[in-house]
C-alpha cells in the first residue's frame, strides 16, 4: 500500500483569515457582516415565531384560555414589530445582499464596508430597545400604531418599541444606499447593466424603496413618540389632531415597505429558476424593468389599507386603481419564472422545490390581493382574517420560502459544504403542508367575518381556527429542521467546491468559502448575455 | 358549522349579493389561473426533469408575444376587476334617499346607539326589514368600525368626525356586529347583534321602549340645560343665528365660503364655534362647549335642531335634503311656526 | 497616507476616480432619504396650516422675525463661505481651506446659538407645547399645533446642524493633516454638499414659520 501524501496548501477564506470572535464583530468583510446579520435574523424570526405560536395556541378556544386579552393584544403587536421589522425587512438584504452583491458583480466588497458594519450594530440597537420594551412589560397597539389610540390611551411601552423602530430604519437606509452606491459604480469590466443577475435588478429596486420610504416611518414614529412624551396633540383629535393623518404617513412608508420584502425574494427566485433548469431566465428584460415599475408604482398605492377609514370616494378610486396597476409587473414575473422552467433541465433539489412552492403561494397570495384591491369587496373583508391570510401568503408563503431556498441554493458558496438533501426535500414538504394549513382557513374565516386582533372569538369560528392552529405546529417543525441539519452540515456536510449546480454567475467563479477578497483576479465579463449556458457549455461541463 | 357558512352566504342585505357575486366570480377565475399555473409548474418539473447532473436546458430567452399576451391580458382583466369594485363600492356606500337615521356613538368598549324616537341601545340595533338605515357614527375615545359581516358592509368610526353607514337588510333575523379595528383591551368583546325585525314586530318594539321621549325631545330639553336657548331663541334679535330652517340648508360663512348645514357642522360649531363662522355674525360670541356636552348630547341636539320648522313667514319647508321619519310626520311644508314645531317634535 | 493619498484608494475601489464617483452617488442617495424625511414634516404642516389658517396665522406672529432673518442671512452666509472654502481646496490651499472651515463652522454656531435664544424666548412667553403652553382663545389648539410642527422640524434641522458641524470639525482636522490636495478633495465637497443641503431646509423652515404672520 503506497501511502501517497498529499500536501494540500489550505488557502484562507473568508471563515478562516482571522479568528476569535473580535476579529468578527469588527469586520468591515461584507461576507462576515452578512454572517452576522444571519445570527441575529434567526434570533428574531423564532422569537417572532414564537409569539405567533401562543397567539394560535389561545386561539384553538373560542374564549380565553392560556393568556388574558391584554397579553394577546401584546402577543400579536410584537409578533408584528419583530418580523416585519427585524426579521423580514432586514433578511434577504442583510444575508444574501451583503455576502452575494458584491461577489456577483466581481467586485471585492460593498462601496461603503464600514457603514456596512454599522448599519448591523444600529439594527441591534434597534432590537435591543425593543426587545427592551418587550421585557418592561410589551406593547399593545398592533405593528400599524394606530393613533389616538397608540398616542393617548394605550398604557405599554410605546415609546421605546417607536424609538427602536426608527433607530432600526436607518440601518435599513444604510443598507440601502449602500448597495445602490455598489450596484452603480462597482460593476466588474464587462458588466453592463443587461448583463446583471436579475438578483442585483431586484436588489436595487428594493434598496430604492429602502432609502425613499424609511425615512417617512422615522419621522412618523418620531411624531408618535413626540405626542406620547409631551402630551401635545399632533394626531390626537381631543387636541386638534387628525388621526387619519397618521394612517396616510404611516402607510406612505408601509405599503412599500411590504415591496422590501418581497422584492429580494423575488430577486432569489430569479436566481433559482435559471440554475435549476439549465437555462436563462425567460424574459430577462422584463423581469428586470418589471423589478423596477413594482418599486415606483408601489409608492402609489398606499390608500388602499385606508378604503373605510374615512378618506373620500374619489381618492379610494385612484388607489384602487394604481393598487391593479402594481399587480401587473408581479404577474409579468410570475409568468416568466414559470416559462423558464420549460424545456429546461429541471432539477427537484430542495433550491427549486422551494422556489416552485414560492410561485405557487406567491400567486394565491397575490391574487387575493387582486379581490383586496376592489373597493366594494375590500368594504367587507377589510381588518378580517382574509387581509392576514393574504399577507401571510405573500411574506411567509413567498418570503420565508424563497429566504430558505436562497439559504439552500447559496449554502454551498457560504460555508463550502453542501446540506444533506434528502432530509432538506423533506423539510420544504413540511413547510409547504403546514402553511398552506394554517393560512387556507383563515381565507375562509375571513370572508364569514371574522376579524383581526381578536383573542376571543363567536364559537362558529373555532373549526377553522384549530385546522390553522394545527397547520402552525406543522410549520413550526418545518422551520426548526433546517436550523439542525444546516448547523449539523455547517460542521460535518461535505466538500461542495466552488461550483457544485453548475450554475452561471461571477458567485461560482470562486471557492467555496470564498477568499476575504472575493476574486484572486478581477473577473473581467466577456459573455454577451446574462445566464449565458450555452456559452459557457464546456465551461461548466454540461451537455 | 356548515349551517352558519350557509346562512351567511345567504344575502341579508339589499349589497350582499352582488358581494357574493364579485366573490365567485373571482374566485372562479383565481382558482382557474392558479391551477393552470400550477399545473404547469408540475408538467414541466415532471417533463423536463433532469436526467443527468450535467443535463443542459434548451436556451429560449424570451417571447415577445407571449411577453404582450401575459401583459395585457392581466391588465384587461384588472381593469375589469376595478370597475366592478368601484361599482359595489358606491353602491355600499352611497344611501338612497329614504333612509331611517340613527346614530351611533362608540367608545372603549361598546356601541351605544341612538333611535330617532328614543330608544337607546347598547350593542344591540333593531331594525325593520326591508328599510334603509342610516347610522351617524361617532367616537368618544379610539378608532373603532362598525362591521356587520352580514351585511357584507363595515365603516370606521373616528373621533373627533362624523362617519356613516348605510343597508337595507332583507330579512328578520339576528346577525354579528363586530368592532373591526383594533381599540384596545377588549377590542374582541365589543360586539353585538343587529336584529331585523319585520316591520309590524319593529312598530310593536318602538312603541314599547323609550319613556323618555324622542331623541329630539331630549335634544331640546339639553338646549334648554346648557343654555342654548338663551341666544338662539327665536326671536330674531340679531345676535345668534336662528336655527329654524337651518338643517341641511346651505350657510354662508364670514369667509365667503359656502357649506352645509349638515350634522358635522352642527358638531362642529359646539366643540370650535369660531371655525365657521355664518355671515353676519361675530367670533367670539358663542362659547366652546368642548368638554361639556358629550357625544350623545350633541346627537340629541342634533335631532332637535333637526326637527326645528321653519322660521314664520318663510314659504319653504324645512330641510327639503333630510330623510323623512317613517314612524312620525314630515316637517310639514309651508309651516307656520312653533307650534307646528312642537307638534312635529312630539311624534319624530 | 499623505503623499499616497493621490494616488491611492480604500482597497475595496479599483481607481480612485471610483472611490469619488462611489462617494458622490452615495452622498447624493443620502440627500434624498434626507429630503423623504424632512418631506414627510412638511407635508404634515401643510395638512395642517390647509385646515387651520387663521391659528397659524396667528402663531407665526409670534416668531422673532428679526431673529429668523438675521439667522437666514447667518447660514447663507456660512454657505458662501464654505463655497469658498471649496474652492480653496480645488486650488490646494491648505491654510485659506482650514481658515474657510473654521469661519463656516463659527458662523453655523452663531446660527444655533441664536437658534437656542429663540428656543428660550419662546419658553419664556409659554409658548412650548409639553413643557409651559398657555394660548388661549378659539385658536389655541391650533397655535399649540403649529409650535409642535416649529420645535420639532427646526430642532431636526438644529440637529441636522450640529451633525454637520461634527463633519465639518474633521474635514478640519483632515486638512491639518494635510490629507487633501488639489488632486484629492471630494470629502470637502461631498461634506460641503451635506451643508448645503441643511441650509436649503432651513430656506424653506424660515418660509413656513415666519412669513406667514406677516400676513396681517
Amino acid at each position: 500500500m503506497i501511502e501517497t501524501a498529499v500536501v494540500q496548501t489550505v488557502k484562507k477564506n473568508y471563515l478562516t483569515e482571522k479568528q476569535g470572535i473580535l476579529s468578527w464583530l469588527f469586520s468591515t468583510d461584507h461576507k462576515r457582516i452578512a454572517i452576522l446579520y444571519t445570527f441575529s435574523i434567526t434570533v428574531f424570526f423564532f422569537l417572532g415565531g414564537f409569539f405567533a405560536l401562543m397567539m394560535r395556541l389561545e386561539l384553538l378556544s373560542p374564549t380565553s384560555w392560556l393568556v388574558s386579552v391584554g397579553t394577546y393584544n401584546k402577543l400579536f403587536t410584537m409578533h408584528g414589530i419583530i418580523m416585519v421589522w427585524f426579521f423580514l425587512i432586514p433578511s434577504i438584504p442583510g444575508t444574501l445582499g451583503n455576502f452575494l452583491i458584491p461577489m456577483m458583480i466581481g467586485a471585492k466588497d460593498l462601496a461603503f464596508p464600514k457603514l456596512n458594519l454599522l448599519s448591523w450594530y444600529i439594527y441591534m440597537l434597534g432590537g435591543l430597545v425593543t426587545v427592551y420594551a418587550l421585557f418592561r412589560g410589551g406593547v399593545d397597539t398592533g405593528w400599524t400604531f394606530y393613533t389616538p389610540f397608540s398616542t393617548s390611551y394605550s398604557t405599554t411601552y410605546v415609546i421605546s418599541a417607536a424609538v427602536g423602530i426608527l433607530i432600526a430604519g436607518f440601518s435599513s437606509i444604510i443598507t440601502g444606499l449602500n448597495f445602490i452606491a455598489t450596484i452603480h459604480r462597482m460593476r466588474a469590466p464587462g458588466l453592463t447593466w443587461f448583463r446583471l443577475p436579475i438578483f442585483i435588478w431586484s436588489m436595487y429596486a428594493s434598496s430604492m424603496i429602502l432609502v425613499l420610504a424609511t425615512p417617512v416611518l422615522a419621522i412618523t414614529l418620531l411624531m408618535v413618540a413626540v405626542e406620547r412624551i409631551f402630551q401635545v396633540g399632533i394626531f390626537d383629535p381631543a387636541l386638534g389632531g387628525d388621526p387619519v393623518l397618521f394612517q396616510h404617513m404611516f402607510w406612505f412608508y408601509s405599503h412599500p415597505a411590504v415591496y422590501i420584502m418581497v422584492l429580494p425574494g423575488m430577486a432569489v427566485i430569479s436566481e433559482i429558476f435559471p440554475a435549476f433548469s439549465r437555462k436563462p431566465l425567460f424574459g430577462y428584460k422584463a423581469v428586470a424593468f418589471s423589478s423596477i415599475a413594482i418599486a415606483v408604482i408601489g409608492f402609489l398605492v398606499w390608500g388602499h389599507h385606508m378604503f373605510v377609514a374615512g378618506e373620500s370616494a374619489y381618492s379610494a378610486l385612484a388607489f384602487s386603481f394604481l393598487s391593479y396597476c402594481v399587480a401587473v409587473p408581479s404577474a409579468i414575473k410570475v409568468f416568466n419564472w414559470t416559462a423558464t422552467m420549460y424545456k429546461g433541465s429541471v432539477s427537484w433539489d430542495t433550491p427549486m422545490l422551494y422556489a416552485i412552492g414560492f410561485v405557487g403561494l406567491f400567486t394565491i397570495g397575490g391574487m387575493t390581493g387582486l379581490f383586496l384591491a376592489a373597493l366594494g369587496f375590500d368594504v367587507h373583508v377589510h381588518d378580517t382574517y382574509f387581509v392576514i391570510a393574504h399577507f401571510h401568503y405573500i411574506m411567509v408563503g413567498g418570503t420565508v420560502m424563497a429566504f430558505l431556498g436562497g439559504v439552500h441554493y447559496w449554502w454551498p458558496k457560504v460555508s463550502g459544504k453542501m446540506y444533506p438533501e434528502g432530509i432538506a426535500r423533506l423539510s420544504a414538504l413540511v413547510v409547504f403542508l403546514g402553511f398552506n394549513l394554517t393560512f387556507f382557513p383563515q381565507f375562509v374565516l375571513g370572508y364569514l367575518g371574522m376579524p383581526r386582533r381578536y383573542a376571543a372569538y363567536p364559537p362558529e369560528f373555532q373549526m377553522l381556527h384549530v385546522l390553522s392552529t394545527a397547520g402552525a405546529s406543522i410549520l413550526g417543525v418545518g422551520y426548526v429542521l433546517p436550523l439542525c441539519y444546516l448547523i449539523w452540515a455547517w460542521h460535518y456536510g461535505r466538500d461542495a467546491g466552488p461550483n457544485p449546480w453548475r450554475a452561471t454567475g461571477l458567485e461560482w467563479k470562486t471557492e467555496s468559502p470564498p477568499p476575504t477578497h472575493n476574486f484572486e483576479v478581477t473577473p473581467i465579463v466577456t459573455a454577451e448575455q446574462p445566464y449565458d449556458y450555452e456559452a459557457m457549455k464546456e465551461e461548466l461541463q454540461l451537455v | 358549522m356548515t349551517a352558519n357558512v350557509l346562512l351567511f352566504w345567504e344575502a341579508a342585505s339589499s349589497v350582499a349579493g352582488e358581494v357574493n357575486a364579485f366573490f365567485v366570480c373571482m374566485l372562479i377565475l383565481c382558482t382557474v389561473v392558479a391551477v393552470g399555473i400550477a399545473s404547469f409548474l408540475i408538467y414541466c418539473a415532471i417533463r423536463y426533469h433532469r436526467k443527468a447532473e450535467n443535463e443542459l436546458g434548451s436556451q429560449t430567452r424570451y417571447n415577445i408575444p407571449a411577453e404582450t399576451l401575459w401583459t395585457v391580458v392581466p391588465f384587461v382583466l384588472f381593469i375589469g376587476m376595478f370597475i366592478w369594485g368601484a361599482k359595489m363600492y358606491f353602491d355600499i356606500v352611497r344611501p338612497p334617499d329614504n333612509t331611517i337615521n340613527m346614530y351611533v356613538v362608540a367608545k372603549q368598549w361598546m356601541w351605544k346607539v341612538q333611535h330617532p324616537e328614543g330608544q337607546r341601545e347598547i350593542n344591540e340595533l333593531h331594525i325593520p326589514a326591508g328599510r334603509a338605515v342610516k347610522l351617524t357614527m361617532t367616537s368618544e375615545d379610539v378608532i373603532h368600525s362598525f362591521f356587520v359581516p352580514a351585511f357584507r358592509t363595515k365603516q370606521d368610526v373616528l373621533p373627533g368626525r362624523y362617519t356613516t353607514i348605510w343597508f337595507a337588510a332583507q330579512k328578520p333575523g339576528k346577525y354579528h356586529l363586530f368592532c373591526a379595528q383594533y381599540c384596545g383591551t377588549s377590542h374582541s368583546g365589543m360586539i353585538g347583534w343587529i336584529y331585523v325585525m319585520n316591520p309590524r314586530e319593529y312598530q310593536a318594539w318602538l312603541t314599547e321602549g323609550a319613556a323618555e321621549g324622542s331623541l329630539a325631545s331630549t335634544g331640546e330639553k339639553y338646549f334648554h340645560q346648557f343654555g342654548c336657548a338663551n341666544c338662539h331663541n327665536f326671536t330674531n334679535q340679531g345676535r345668534c343665528p336662528d336655527l329654524r330652517n337651518l338643517y341641511m340648508r346651505p350657510v354662508q360663512l364670514t369667509t365667503g365660503q359656502t357649506v352645509l348645514a349638515d350634522d358635522s357642522y352642527i358638531r362642529e360649531k359646539l366643540r370650535d364655534p369660531d371655525a365657521q363662522i355664518p355671515w353676519g355674525f361675530a367670533s367670539n360670541v358663542m362659547p366652546n362647549f368642548t368638554g361639556i356636552v358629550s357625544e350623545d348630547q350633541i346627537v340629541a341636539l342634533i335631532s332637535y335642531i333637526k326637527a326645528l320648522g321653519p322660521a314664520p313667514g318663510t314659504l319653504e319647508p324645512a330641510s327639503p335634503g333630510a330623510a323623512p321619519g317613517p314612524y312620525g310626520a314630515q316637517p310639514a311644508a309651508g309651516a307656520t311656526g312653533a307650534t307646528k314645531a312642537k307638534s312635529q317634535l312630539e311624534t319624530r | 497616507m499623505s503623499e499616497t493619498a493621490t494616488l491611492a484608494c480604500r482597497e475595496q475601489f479599483a481607481t480612485p476616480e471610483q472611490q469619488r464617483e462611489t462617494s458622490s452617488i452615495g452622498m447624493w442617495i443620502f440627500l434624498a432619504s434626507e429630503i423623504m424625511m424632512f418631506g414627510g414634516l412638511f407635508v404634515a404642516y401643510s395638512v395642517y396650516r390647509l385646515s387651520h389658517p387663521q391659528a397659524f396665522q396667528e402663531a407665526s406672529a409670534h416668531m422673532d422675525i428679526l431673529l429668523g432673518s438675521i439667522n437666514s442671512a447667518i447660514l447663507l452666509t456660512s454657505s458662501l463661505s464654505l463655497a469658498f472654502a471649496e474652492h480653496s481646496a480645488q486650488a490646494g490651499s491648505r491654510n485659506l481651506l482650514a481658515i474657510f472651515l473654521i469661519a463656516t463652522m463659527l458662523i453655523g454656531l452663531a446660527f444655533l446659538g441664536i437658534k437656542f435664544t429663540e428656543y428660550y424666548e419662546h419658553y419664556q412667553q409659554h409658548e412650548a407645547p409639553g413643557i409651559w403652553f398657555d394660548a388661549t382663545g378659539p385658536h389655541a389648539s391650533g397655535i399649540q399645533m403649529f409650535f409642535v410642527f416649529y420645535f420639532v422640524m427646526t430642532g431636526l434641522h438644529a440637529i441636522h446642524m450640529i451633525v454637520g458641524l461634527g463633519i465639518l470639525f474633521a474635514l478640519l482636522l483632515r486638512t491639518m493633516l494635510g490629507t487633501f490636495t488639489a488632486e484629492y478633495h471630494s470629502p470637502i465637497l461631498f461634506g460641503g454638499l451635506y451643508w448645503h443641503f441643511v441650509d436649503i431646509i432651513w430656506i424653506f423652515l424660515y418660509a413656513i414659520f415666519y412669513l406667514p404672520g406677516l400676513h396681517k
